[in-house]
């Protein structure tokens, strides 16, 4: 099933097509390399070639002579400044540009500022460092060996842990695994990747010096949270930073952060007086900015011979390169990982997790992972898988006995997360019958009798989006909570401004729906502002799915309170009061009398004009409001992927993807589909061709396209895709958020089906030709290093 | 966005004027058809040419012609056809599909509109596709210089990785492909995903002679197969029945005389595996078309 737009525009919810690609599909999107400032000057970064390697000396002198070089500024110049490092997201700090040592293959050495980019990027070359080469610290399970190199003796440190950290009931579990009739377990490794968005990072920073203004543009998913990052980082009064975030080509939680790019252009604009562009190339991409994942897991799974499942345990490494830059709320060193119970009613459930430093990019940001929870989904549908394979089970009936029941929300888990809806056996039976569930594992046998390998892969997954509440959830000690501000013109035209940024995820189209269905304004007659902070209110912006969760609720509360004002307006010019009105989209009547009435555009002039309003109500039609989410939301849903397997190649053919999707109530189901489709598209390219490897002396294997594989539409199947509908009990408009769901719930289902076609328990991912071949001979390849 | 290092840019009018011009700027000059590899080069910075040839406006070498003379027919692919004009055209598919079979899988659409064959053999990137497959057809390069033409057989093309008998001041103006009748061909690749280099691929073209394999040619990329080709299963071939036990010793035969490299795209052995596999599976279709049993 796919959804079309209607041709005229819904008065609220329901399919329209987006507002934002009239300019997107006509190529006239204006992104940050767009942007051309008068005076402006071009940046380019010299990079480490080392993974590991301390810098003896750093000569700029024939760089500086190029005539076309304005500054060159090195970790030198920054120490000066107080701006060699800053601080991380995780309580741990990053070098802007090196010092002391590089810690990973493409870390920053020095900035150079010139009239155009070919002559910055040429005057890179002039540059000379000379470097002691260390031993590198590549494999995460060798970081901890008494012998390993130490990566981070600027903190003074005699090793390579960061932290351990636990969730759930240690003692509950193991008792639970003690008396439990099977177990399986399992080394589950879901390998480093990258957001990999089409536009690269990048930043323009301009100094005003006669203001004393910094205006900051750049590819941002949180501007107001990077304004606060550099009000604390470089001392600027925070009321004289603005930071803009043009049109964005994709973030994937790669623009949450601040990169040392950034940082460089601040100080680069201030030494010049003049505007300064750094944009980071492909490979720079890749090679320096956030990654995601990089969770070696071995994880246990309890369960009764009759097929109940009881408990589960795990024990993660986490590999957090060289310093520890990990996006995620900073009471949880781990995300949201402990939602790895999944969508299983279990007994009980424990995680140890240990973070170490190895001589690797650091990030692990949210990339479409809702904060690890995609690491947890994958971990638990895989144990399910290899449990249901030992016994001789049927996968998808393992997983319907043990769903959380529509009778236990709201569910309280192991691991004391609180789901807020769902019918989970309704959703699976759906992703089944609409697979054909029965007659797919029949023509399953009948292919495997001729030596054809069909798999069949299910996975079940529980999102858990929209961060925090505050008080649970804040970065940097800034809580998450966003605001909305709402203005009706006189006209009867409105602007919301909201804290969150889209990139590419549709913002302007869906969030003008969401006030168009409380106030009955057309979504074409509302204009959505974001990404500029000194015209939108706080908040901590678009990551882990938090969007439509946190600011579309705090869209509908400010369209409320601009509703109830509108209200007194109406009671002003109908000469009633306020509780004799009844509002029907885009009107309020006298209860009893339709033809007295007054539309939202009358209300709107009224409100501006001559027209004397009661006592204590100011004029004009706004509001604002900050939302604090109560609870997360938890968005479900249940794939069913078919996959073809050529027993001679081991390469994988994706046949079939059915996806049954419960995100709550859909406000623009096209939208909602289209954001499916991307997500599922990035399952199949996670489970089967990205990753992020590293040989043995640290170098980055996958520093551009043609070796970090994105999947293509000749990778994709035609989606089939189905939805059940629990709204959020606790979201003003019952919506819960979609945009990493299929992402999060999609690679367990690949890996699944690709495994039980070759009839294998277990293999890495991604699953290239050589790894599935190599699976089926019973010696799989470990995936996050160089192939030999 | 990558940018690439100062350079000089000039136009050929002619094929002379090209090779005049590369005498002219000498070695550190280079010649840009497609540019599909070597413009990603120069953005890498692995390439720093000082003066770029543009030879893209040299019609004469865009040409896909059936000649026919003493010798018998040939099919004659000017070096400035693109990829994704070999992939349309009629005559190359009718006489040798392995064509097809090929561009078809020669990375995406918008690299086969620009890049060149010629391009693609001068590159000689060890997983290029059209080096295995001119291999497997004995193709005939026809290379120009300040003294004139030669003829390379494609088999003596390549010196090495990247490396071929091309001089600084020469430049292939064609691909000479010999057509006999009887024959069927079939190149098969695997690729991680659509629009990748090679993990491995296997061409192979097949004359027969009632149940006999008459004349066969084999080619090999990204194996590290010596110049694309496996010699020695193509002598085994010659004169044996054309069936499938046949087809599985030549590509024992294929497997173990490669000496493929390990690197993220496979292991050694997968990749030993599939020189094997892929060349059973080319010979059996191009059987089957000599046969007429498959278009
Ligand atoms: C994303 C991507 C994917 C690709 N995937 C594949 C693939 O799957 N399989 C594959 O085989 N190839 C692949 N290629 C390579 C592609 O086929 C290139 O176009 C080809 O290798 C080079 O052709 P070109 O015309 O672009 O050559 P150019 O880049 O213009 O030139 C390459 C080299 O050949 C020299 N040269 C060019 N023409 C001549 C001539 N007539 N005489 C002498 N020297 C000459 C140039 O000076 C240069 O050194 C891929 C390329 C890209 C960018």
């Amino acid at each position: 099933m796919t959804t079309h737009a209607a041709d005229t525009t819904p008065m609220g919810f329901g399919s329209m097509r987006r507002k934002e690609d009239a300019r997107f599909l006509r190529g006239k999107g204006r992104y940050l390399d767009d942007i051309v400032l008068p005076g402006m000057l071009h940046a380019a970064i010299l990079r480490s070639p080392h993974a590991h390697a301390r810098i003896v000396s750093v000569d700029t002198s024939a760089a500086e002579a190029h005539p076309k070089v304005t500054a060159v500024i090195t970790g030198e110049t920054l120490t000066g400044l107080g701006l060699a490092w800053m601080p991380t997201l995780s309580h741990d700090v990053q070098a802007v540009l090196a010092t002391d040592k590089v810690r990973f293959q493409g870390q920053e050495v020095a900035f150079v500022v010139a009239e155009d980019r070919y002559a910055a990027r040429d005057a890179l070359a002039l540059i000379e460092v000379e470097y002691e080469p260390l031993p590198a610290v590549v494999d995460a399970t060798r970081a901890l060996d008494p012998d390993a190199p130490v990566i981070r003796d600027d903190l003074h440190k005699t090793d390579n842990h960061i932290f351990d950290w636990e969730a759930g009931d240690a003692a509950a579990t193991d008792e639970v695994f003690a008396t439990a009739d099977v177990v399986a377990e399992c080394d589950l490794l879901y390998p480093r990747c990258h957001p990999a968005p089409m536009e690269t990072c990048g930043s323009i920073a301009s100094m005003d010096p006669v203001s004393g203004k910094l205006t900051v543009y750049t590819t941002t998913q949180a501007p107001h949270a990077h304004r606060t990052v550099y009000a604390l980082v470089a001392g600027i009064p925070e009321h004289k930073i603005q930071v803009i975030a043009p049109d964005i080509g994709g973030g994937f939680g790669n623009k949450v952060g601040i990169y040392p790019g950034y940082v460089c252009a601040v100080v680069g604009s201030i030494v010049t007086g003049r505007p300064v562009k750094w944009v980071e190339d492909r490979s720079e991409n890749l090679m320096s900015t956030s990654f995601a994942r990089d969770y070696h897991m071995h994880g246990e799974i309890a369960a009764t011979k009759d097929g109940t499942l009881l408990g589960v345990r795990v024990k993660v490494l986490a590999d957090h390169g060289a310093f520890n830059n990990t996006a995620q709320p900073s009471k949880m060193p781990a995300g949201l990982f402990h939602v790895f119970s999944g969508s299983y009613d279990l007994k009980a459930a424990h995680c140890a997790v240990t973070g170490v430093y190895t001589d690797k990019c650091p990030g692990g940001v949210a990339y479409a992972c809702s904060f690890r929870i995609t690491e947890a989904v994958y971990l638990i549908e895989r144990l399910v898988d290899v449990l249901a394979r030992d016994q001789g089970w049927d996968p998808a009936e393992l997983r319907m006995r043990n769903l959380v029941r529509p009778e236990q929300f709201p569910y309280r888990t192991a691991l004391g997360w609180e789901y807020d809806s769902g019918n989970y056996p309704q959703t699976l039976r759906k992703a089944l019958d609409l697979a054909g569930y029965a007659e797919l594992r029949r023509e399953q046998a009948e292919r495997r009798a001729r030596g054809e390998l069909m798999g069949i892969g299910v996975s079940f997954f529980t999102e858990a989006v929209g961060a925090g509440p505050r008080k649970h959830m804040d970065i940097l000690g800034l809580g998450m909570a966003d605001g909305a501000e709402l203005r009706v013109h006189p006209t009867g035209k409105a602007v919301l401004r909201l804290s969150c940024m889209t990139q590419g995820q549709g913002h302007q189209t869906t969030f003008a729906q969401i006030v168009a269905e409380e106030l009955g304004i057309s979504p074409d007659d509302i204009e959505v502002v974001q990404g500029d902070t000194d015209q939108t209110p706080f908040g901590l912006g678009t990551y882990g799915s938090r969007s439509t969760p946190v600011s579309g609720a705090a869209t509908a509360m400010v369209a409320r309170k601009v509703r109830e004002r509108a209200r007194i307006v109406a009671s002003a010019m109908l000469e009633v009061a306020p509780s004799d009105l009844e509002f029907a989209k885009g009107r309020f009547h006298v209860k009893g009398d339709p033809a007295a009435s007054a539309t939202m555009a009358e209300i709107a002039m009224a409100a501006h004009s001559d027209l004397e309003l009661p006592e204590g109500v100011e004029g004009h039609l706004d509001a604002t409001c900050v939302y604090n989410p109560p609870n997360l939301t938890y968005p479900c849903g249940a794939y069913v992927c078919v996959v073809d397997v050529d027993p001679g190649t081991g390469q994988v053919a994706v046949r079939r993807f059915v996806a049954v999707d419960d995100c709550g109530v859909r406000i623009n189901p096209m939208i909602v589909e289209g954001q499916i489709h991307g997500g599922l598209a990035d399952g199949i390219g996670m489970a089967l061709m990205e990753v992020l490897a590293f040989d043995a002396d640290g170098n980055h294997l996958g520093a551009s396209f043609m070796d970090y594989l994105l999947p293509t539409a000749l990778e994709c199947p035609s989606w089939e895709l189905g939805e059940t509908v629990t709204p959020s009990p606790h979201h003003p408009i019952g919506a819960k958020g979609v945009g990493e769901s299929a992402t999060v719930g999609s690679p367990p289902a690949v890996v699944n089906a690709v495994l039980d076609a070759i009839g294998v328990r277990d293999a890495d991912m991604p699953l290239t030709p050589a790894q599935v071949w190599r699976s089926m001979q019973g010696r799989p390849l470990r995936t996050d290093v160089a192939v030999t | 966005m990558q940018v690439p290092a100062q350079f000089e840019y000039e136009r050929a009018t002619s094929v002379d004027h090209a090779v005049a011009l590369l005498q002219r700027y000498g070695p550190e000059s280079r010649l840009l058809a497609g540019g599909h590899s070597l413009i990603p080069m120069m953005k890498l910075r692995i390439a720093n040419p000082e003066t770029l040839i543009d030879i893209n406006g040299l019609d004469e070498l865009g040409t896909i012609r059936l000649d026919r003379d003493e010798h018998g027919a040939q099919l004659c692919l000017g070096a400035l056809v693109r990829h994704a004009e070999l992939l349309a055209s009629a005559v190359a598919g009718e006489h040798f599909p392995m064509f097809h079979d090929a561009e078809r899988v020669i990375a995406d659409p918008v690299v086969r509109n620009r890049g060149t064959i010629g391009g693609s053999l001068c590159q000689a990137d060890p997983n290029e596709d059209l080096s295995a497959v001119f291999t497997a057809l004995r193709a005939v390069a026809v290379v120009q210089g300040p003294d004139g033409r030669r003829l390379v057989p494609v088999r003596e093309f390549h010196v090495g990785p990247y490396q071929t008998v091309v001089e600084d001041s020469e430049i292939l103006v064609e691909v000479r492909v010999p057509v006999r009748p009887g024959g069927g061909s079939a190149y098969t690749k695997v690729e991680r995903r659509a629009g990748d280099w090679a993990v491995a691929a296997a061409g192979a073209a097949l004359w027969l002679d009632g149940g006999r394999v008459a004349e066969v040619g084999l080619g090999l990329t990204a194996v590290g197969a010596d110049r694309f080709g496996a010699p020695r299963a193509e002598e085994f071939l010659r004169g044996a029945p054309a069936t499938e036990e046949s087809f599985a010793e030549a590509g024992r035969i294929a497997a173990e005389h490669c000496r493929p490299v390990a690197d993220q795209r496979g292991p050694e052995d997968y990749k030993r595996h599939l020189a094997g596999e892929l060349t059973v599976r080319s010979l059996r279709r191009a059987a089957a078309r000599a046969r007429g049993l498959e278009a």
